[in-house]
């Protein structure tokens, strides 16, 4: 009986695919073999949203992050059409969303930086307009060490002074378009230090000269200190200049032109 | 006394366990010997070559070359190793040897596979240059539980011990080996190299590495290149890297050097190009770096340390604003 269900389930699923015509989904059994994926997928999605697996959303990250502190992400989820949001999370993070985006006008991608308590998957949700979920992600584990220990971190008080400068530079990519890069001064507090409050950014948005909106970043606790952002802006919606706003839970604001 | 077992009380059975478990706790401590070799490689002048490997289980950290010099004043160790046990077995090592004490033990610098062997040997004869102290009172502590963490119970019952003796750059006598102490940096913020002029053998520490990569944690690039265009003038007839093999010249000095020049234009180019870091991770090593040793890591490693700083570089050419 059993055996006959597992059958049907997988000749339903198997049908499923090939009407949307994504042979690469994979609806069961996480791929990163989490044994925190069944509360993920309770916790992160609403019980009767569609979660499918999908190598088609690439989550990029050193299989051993050097520092935990500051460990490179990125996620492309450009192999989809009609992406509407992206939320990653880390399942063994001890806050588990990291950051959420909407690519409003962007390339349905971010590169960005986190922290990471522990060696886990970091995972991309990406939902389309069909208001199916689809994942892609990756393990990274964190060590250190010795001569391969992180570099010194600079606890300077310099940020107060700072808080919420934007250094951003922009390039024109060879595949057309343009590639932003922005650094934003903010500590990223996650308040699990004991007597420090979090303190994070907790919203960002790109928009063009005139105003329309080409990004909308969520961050969480885990992203890294002073984040670096890089997204890319396809040619059609490239702009002469850029504008980045943005806020922190504490209510601080931050405005920024990106120009060339 | 076939049925010896069933007339055992518990308490004995226990007693037995706990002695079998004792055994096998001795057996793993035996089983942890470095197996050190000192090889010759001047007058009164001993190598012991570490594995051109990353810090392991297997390995116990000993990843590192120490040496030492025997003078008719005492011995001269220079580098004591990643652990207690190490330390001890350098020891022992150098008793089978000599039966002159050992008078100096020299850091060459405050990573921990140099110096968590001090703690077996006398306190009063331990020595750095003052940065490298300085380095080990703030950092060695957290240096030391990496190391358990990276070399498990190979680190059982090591502990920092930062030098009491700050050593200043210039010449040293020391029963009749004529020492010139070389005080640099790049590697770390103090880098000690130490050049026998009776012999011709210049201990380099980490400033240079041989047919194995560079590791950079705390490296200034510019710095360390300066340093090592200083190595480049001294002359001497044997080099002792940090890591890697003993050299007959100063090849070991150009590869270190070339090695950290392209790893320097990489990441500036990357920064300039706008290249997120997950790209840059991925860039193909240099053809002719794919021989050294754990090179693809040691890449990697040096990337997280070194690229936000370039990125901020590249990042501070164009606009800021608040
Ligand atoms: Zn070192």
């Amino acid at each position: 009986m059993k055996m006959f269900r597992t059958l049907a389930a997988l000749a339903m699923l198997l049908a499923g695919n090939l009407a949307l015509g994504a042979p690469k989904a994979k609806p069961a059994g996480d791929p990163l073999d989490s044994p925190r994926w069944t509360d993920m997928r309770k916790e992160m999605f609403p019980a009767k949203a569609r979660v499918v697996f999908d190598d088609r959303v690439k989550v990029t990250a050193p299989l051993t992050a050097e520092n935990p502190m500051n460990v490179p992400v990125s996620v492309d989820a450009s192999a989809l059409t009609d992406v509407r949001e992206v939320l990653v999370f880390a399942d063994f993070n001890p806050i588990v969303r990291i950051v959420r985006f909407e690519p409003q006008g962007a390339h349905p991608g971010l590169g960005f930086r986190i922290k990471l308590q522990q060696s886990t998957p970091v995972r991309a949700a990406v939902r389309t307009g069909d208001g199916t979920w689809r994942i892609g992600g990756t393990w990274v584990n964190t060590t250190g060490g010795g001569c391969t220990l992180p570099s010194a971190g600079s606890s300077s008080p310099e940020w107060q002074k700072r808080l919420g400068e934007v250094s951003s530079r922009v390039w024109e990519r060879k595949e057309g378009g343009e590639r932003i890069r922005l650094r934003v001064i903010h500590p990223i507090d996650t308040g699990l230090a004991p007597g420090i409050p979090a303190f994070f950014l907790q919203e960002l948005n790109l928009a063009d000269q005139t105003g329309r909106p080409l990004m909308h970043v969520e961050g969480y606790e885990p992203l890294a200190e002073n984040p670096v952002f890089t997204l890319d802006i396809p040619a059609e919606r490239a702009s002469a200049a850029y504008r980045v706003s943005g806020r922190d839970n504490n209510g601080n604001t931050l405005s920024a032109e990106v120009d060339k | 006394m076939k049925n010896a077992p069933a007339l055992l009380s518990h308490g004995t059975r226990s007693l037995i366990a706990l002695l079998a478990l004792g055994w096998t706790l001795l057996l793993g401590a035996a089983d942890q010997d470095y197996g050190l070799a000192p090889q010759p490689i001047a007058d009164n002048t001993w190598v012991l070559v570490g594995r051109s490997e990353d810090f392991s289980f297997t390995n116990g950290g000993n990843i590192v070359n120490a040496a030492f010099i025997v003078t008719r004043d005492g011995v001269v160790v220079i580098d004591s190793g990643p652990s207690l046990a190490y330390g001890q077995q350098l020891r022992r090592a150098i008793a089978r040897i000599t039966d002159q004490p050992v008078k100096w033990v020299i850091n060459t610098h405050h990573h921990p596979d140099h110096f968590l062997g001090n703690q077996a040997f006398d306190a009063a004869t331990l020595a750095a240059l003052p940065g490298t102290i300085k380095g080990i009172q703030s950092e060695g502590g957290a240096f030391n539980e990496n190391m358990f963490r990276l070399a498990g119970d190979w680190m059982a019952g090591t502990e920092p011990v930062a030098p009491g003796r700050a050593l200043a750059a210039g010449p040293l006598e020391i029963g009749g080996h004529h020492l010139e102490l070389i005080a640099l940096d790049g590697h770390t913020e103090a880098d000690l190299v130490i050049l026998d002029r009776t012999t011709g053998v210049l201990f380099a520490g980490d400033l240079v590495f041989h047919d194995r990569a560079p590791t950079t944690p705390h490296a200034d690039i510019a710095r360390w290149q300066a340093s090592l265009s200083q190595l480049g003038k001294l002359s001497f007839k044997t080099l002792v890297p940090g890591h890697g093999p003993v050299s007959a010249g100063p090849a070991p000095i150009r590869q270190t050097s070339a090695w950290l020049a392209w790893l320097d234009n990489t990441l500036r180019q990357a920064a300039d190009n706008g290249l997120d870091m997950t790209e840059v991770l991925a860039l193909p090593m240099a053809p002719e770096f794919r021989k050294l040793a754990i090179s693809q890591a040691e890449y990697h490693r040096s990337v997280g340390h070194l690229y936000p700083a370039y990125e901020l570089k590249a990042l501070s050419g164009g606009r800021r604003g608040k």
